[in-house]
């Protein structure tokens, strides 16, 4: 066990925990921030994605030890209430089935966004290709990236 | 207008208030309603008022409208308390919907499968919801000393013309609720439908973009454990022994034990199917921790023996079932099922005399298609929150049934039915997994063992090898021709491991004067069920591939062939057990020729056409796929579909963009196979699913207008997608595709995928 000091969406944060333990579950069992979903456990479908500075990383094979330092950000954390241009598309579109792939997929989308915020279908499809949504809103999930992309 | 009788579903309308001296009535306050939109839209109320199961009134005109079924991402629980407040005739801007949990003494058929929710929801929603609004009005009657039939309503506002009076339904509320109910309510004209046929908004749009806890997995309460599970290695394994030191140690491990799922004198139900009857249990501090100790156990395992045991099943009958010894291999699988497909099946329908025609033939087609068992990898995996002390349980967790599996939980916990509440989540994924729950069972065993509230977590390599999977499949197709190339017989025998895909009064049949249908199966240890449209997902590839190499074989168009062959079971259809109509069916075939231009195909697309009617629903398909530097393309997916009258269009259309993606992602990708009973593949980085890159550019889901009651959508253009994409392809490459996956044949081809 070892103490960390983290910044987790804007706040300080500090948790007792064993310096490999992946953020994904610092993040739900310590800090009770569960919109970060654990779907593989080995950085192969998205669900787990958060901003590491800004960049979208996977979060369940990110040692706790490594993020000290560095602005992390959630979902909770990309806005207040929702209102984010992305979190907004993905309303308009009514993207969501099961929801639980979105916040990820929200998460690489918004960090596409910030580095190329007029993204062609081909740089959407790469970057949202290691995102897996079962249910299939994939086409959804472009569109709402689209739009969002309009609106930034 | 029509008017319906409401002792059909008494049960609906027992109060709240009632119920809550016999129940626990648990509130969880984060499943509490939300709002679809925040637009002039009313404040939560003082006071709310129950007039039936599904529906109380604020003071304040505000509605609260409980959806009773569990949601795993069909939208039910947008789409049924839509029908609830059309015929309340309420302002859908005011209404508040909340997750139901399970009162089986309150709701009917709180199940979520078989795409039977909003079809069998249809009446008694319409019937609690028209109730509810003739008790406001025989309110208002009574205040304001008028006729009831001189009343209207229109969005929550209630009006006597004559008279001037007007109030909105919360003013009325207090009085209604004590009303007697109504013996019979009139129902809306579908033409005054004004939700029904409006595209609304999912109603937890807003929390699943910005994550709030909306999942099981999301739980925590004071004081809660975590569990991890160890199960067997391999399908006709069991657990011989285990090393608790080998984990005790470890840091944040409080226990670990072995739990049976199944008390001995149990008489399993039909949804009881569980995977490892006997499995072991870590608990400790956190997920991570509990992991990680999952990985340094040490424990002992052997082969089961046969075993067998009964099973209820459906009318009171029960079952020998009878689970095979040994360790499977998927290529002994192939090398058995390749005897029974050489061997006579089971005759499950003959028609005419298809042994003579074959007989006669100037020519004979055979074809036969195969698929592999497949895992439903649901993205939130098997996972369960339980709380269990003394003699009182609270579980809350993702089920499809909880119906089916109350039972098991009273059976092995030893506790009554009426001190278990089952608490429902909102799923990630169903696909027909958590039709099967004894993920409930297993949490609930381990709460009860430590007396402390616990929330079990599969990984995803528990969720791919724990699984109850599609089972793999085999259809041979024969056609018997004439030396004009008339079509004189049909045959199909089909069969799998461990149950046969065959429908076999489904079209054709019913279409053709000779026919021929055999089935057989082979026994197996590892455990199948339902996976979205079962034997349907399979069947409708194998037969809608065939007849599109049939058409050819016969110089035909596809879709011309099959409107013949729709038009001779229509005038003059064989036999009588036909379960389909083939107007309906021939329908969405002619829509999707319109939608899709048939005739006006353009060069470089390769069309594939198929059409499948499966829980009670028509779907026909057209694929069009272009190869781009060595790369087959989905391009573009037409679908037409009949499913009566469509509640929610736009989130019907995703859920038909959904199962598009994902029968394209199986026929593609989906694979489970088996050496020695293990499974081969354990997640996402050897499971391939379909991705981003590979969904289709366009899909556009189009619905026959209609004014038949409504049915399901979240299986029927599931099916008829894999023959679509299979036909598309043969025109793409020449070759036509017998085997799923068929990724691995194209890139044989040199084609990358």
């Amino acid at each position: 066990m070892a103490l960390f000091n983290l910044n987790i969406n804007g706040k300080s944060q500090q948790v007792d925990v064993d310096p490999a333990t992946p953020v994904l579950w610092v993040l739900r069992d310590h800090l009770d921030l569960v919109g970060t979903k654990f779907g593989c456990g080995i950085s192969q479908c998205g669900a787990c994605t958060i901003h590491l500075d800004g960049n979208a990383v996977r979060s369940c094979q990110l040692p706790i030890s490594a993020a000290e330092g560095a602005q992390i950000t959630t979902i909770e954390g990309l806005s207040e209430n929702g209102e984010h241009p992305v979190q907004q598309a993905w309303m308009e579109h009514d993207v969501p089935q099961c929801g639980y792939c979105q916040a990820g997929q929200i998460m690489t989308a918004a960090a596409l966004l910030q580095r190329n915020p007029n993204p062609s279908d081909e740089e959407i499809e790469n970057a949202m290709n290691g995102n897996i949504c079962r249910c299939g809103t994939y086409l959804r999930i472009k569109a709402a990236v689209k739009t969002a992309s309009q609106k930034l | 207008m029509t008017t319906v009788n409401t002792k059909l579903n008494r049960r609906s309308f027992l109060k709240v208030s009632a119920l809550a001296g016999g129940g626990m009535m648990l509130s969880f306050s984060w499943l509490a309603g939300c709002k679809p939109t925040e637009e002039e839209a009313l404040g939560l109320p003082k006071e709310w008022f129950e007039l039936n199961s599904y529906i109380k009134i604020g003071e304040n005109g505000a509605v609260t409208l409980y959806s009773p079924n569990p949601e795993f991402g069909s939208n039910i629980k947008t789409s049924m308390p839509m029908i609830l407040a059309e015929e309340l005739d309420t302002d859908w801007k005011n209404v508040w919907v909340e997750q139901a949990d399970f009162y089986p003494e309150r709701f009917d058929r709180q199940f979520t499968g078989g795409s039977q929710g909003i079809r069998q929801g249809w009446t008694p929603l319409r019937t609690a919801g028209a109730t509810a609004r003739a008790m406001l009005v025989a309110a208002a009657a009574q205040s304001w000393n008028v006729p009831a039939n001189e009343i209207t309503t229109s969005a929550g506002i209630l009006e006597h013309k004559a008279s001037g009076k007007k109030a909105h339904y919360g003013e009325m509320a207090s009085l209604a609720a004590t009303l007697e109910i109504p013996e019979e309510v009139e129902l809306k004209d579908i033409s005054d439908f004004k939700i029904i046929g409006k595209s609304k908004k999912n109603v937890d749009g807003e929390k699943i973009v910005s994550g709030k806890p909306l999942f099981a997995i999301d739980h925590k309460v004071e004081g809660m454990k975590y569990a991890a599970i160890v199960h067997p290695p391999a399908f006709g394994m069991r657990l011989k022994s285990f090393d608790k030191s080998s984990v005790m140690g470890m840091p944040g491990i409080q226990d670990v034990f072995s739990i049976n799922v199944f008390k001995d004198d149990y008489v399993q139900n039909f949804f009881d199917t569980t995977t490892f009857p006997e499995i072991v249990a870590i608990v400790g501090n956190s997920t991570w921790e509990v992991m990680q100790a999952k990985k340094n156990l040490v424990a002992e395992w052997e082969k089961a023996p046969e075993t067998k045991f009964k099973m209820a099943g459906f009318g009171g009958n029960s079952m020998d079932v009878t689970v095979p010894s040994g360790l499977e291999n998927t290529s002994s699988h192939k090398s058995r099922m390749a005897e029974f497909i050489k061997n006579p099946g089971t005759v499950v329908r003959k028609d005419g005399d298809p042994e003579g025609m074959f007989k006669k033939a100037a020519k004979v087609i055979e074809r036969t298609y195969s698929a592999p068992f497949l895992a439903h990898n649901t993205m939130e995996p098997m996972n369960c929150f339980a709380d269990v002390k003394g003699d009182k349980a609270v579980i809350y967790g993702p089920t499809q049934a909880p119906e089916f599996i109350m039972g098991t939980l009273s059976s092995s916990l030893g506790i009554p039915k009426e001190n278990i509440q089952i608490n429902l989540a909102r799923m990630g994924g169903g696909f027909g997994r958590r039709a099967y729950s004894h993920h409930m069972v297993e949490a609930a065993l381990i709460s009860q063992k430590i007396q402390a509230p616990v929330k079990m977590v599969y990984t995803r390599e528990d969720d791919m090898t724990d699984g109850v999977y599609r089972p793999t499949y085999s259809a041979t197709y024969r056609a018997a021709l004439d030396e004009n190339n008339n079509l004189l017989a049909l045959h199909v025998k089909a069969g799998g491991i461990p149950e046969s895909p065959l429908h076999a009064n489904r079209f054709p049949a019913g279409a053709l004067d000779h026919y021929l249908a055999e089935s057989w199966d082979i026994s197996s240890n590892i455990t199948i069920g339902a996976f979205r449209a079962p034997r349907s997902n399979f069947i409708a590839g194998a037969e809608q591939s065939f007849l599109d190499e049939l058409a050819e074989e016969m110089g035909k168009d596809p879709i011309e062939f099959r409107l013949e062959l729709l038009k001779r079971a229509e005038t003059d259809p064989v036999g009588s057990n036909n379960d389909y109509d083939p107007k309906r069916y021939a329908g969405v075939l002619q829509l999707v020729k319109e939608k899709s231009n048939w005739n006006q195909a353009q060069s470089n697309v390769h069309r594939g056409v198929s059409a499948y009617f499966c829980h009670n629903s028509y779907v026909a398909e057209v694929v069009d796929t272009v190869i781009k530097d060595n790369k087959p393309v989905v391009e573009s997916v037409y679908a037409a579909v009949d499913c009566g009258i469509v509640i929610n269009p736009d989130s019907a259309a995703n859920m038909g963009e959904g199962a598009i993606v994902d029968g394209i992602g199986n026929a593609f990708f989906g694979e489970l196979a088996f050496n020695n009973g293990v499974p081969t593949k354990t997640n996402f980085d050897t499971y391939r699913m379909i991705r981003q890159k590979e969904a289709p550019k366009k899909i556009e889901v189009h619905f026959v207008e209609s004014t038949e009651n409504p049915t399901g959508l979240g299986e029927p253009l599931f099916p008829p997608v894999f023959a679509a994409l299979a036909n598309s392809l043969y025109k793409a490459t020449g070759k036509r595709y017998y085997e799923q996956p068929i990724a691995p044949q194209l890139e044989m081809e040199n084609l990358r995928m």
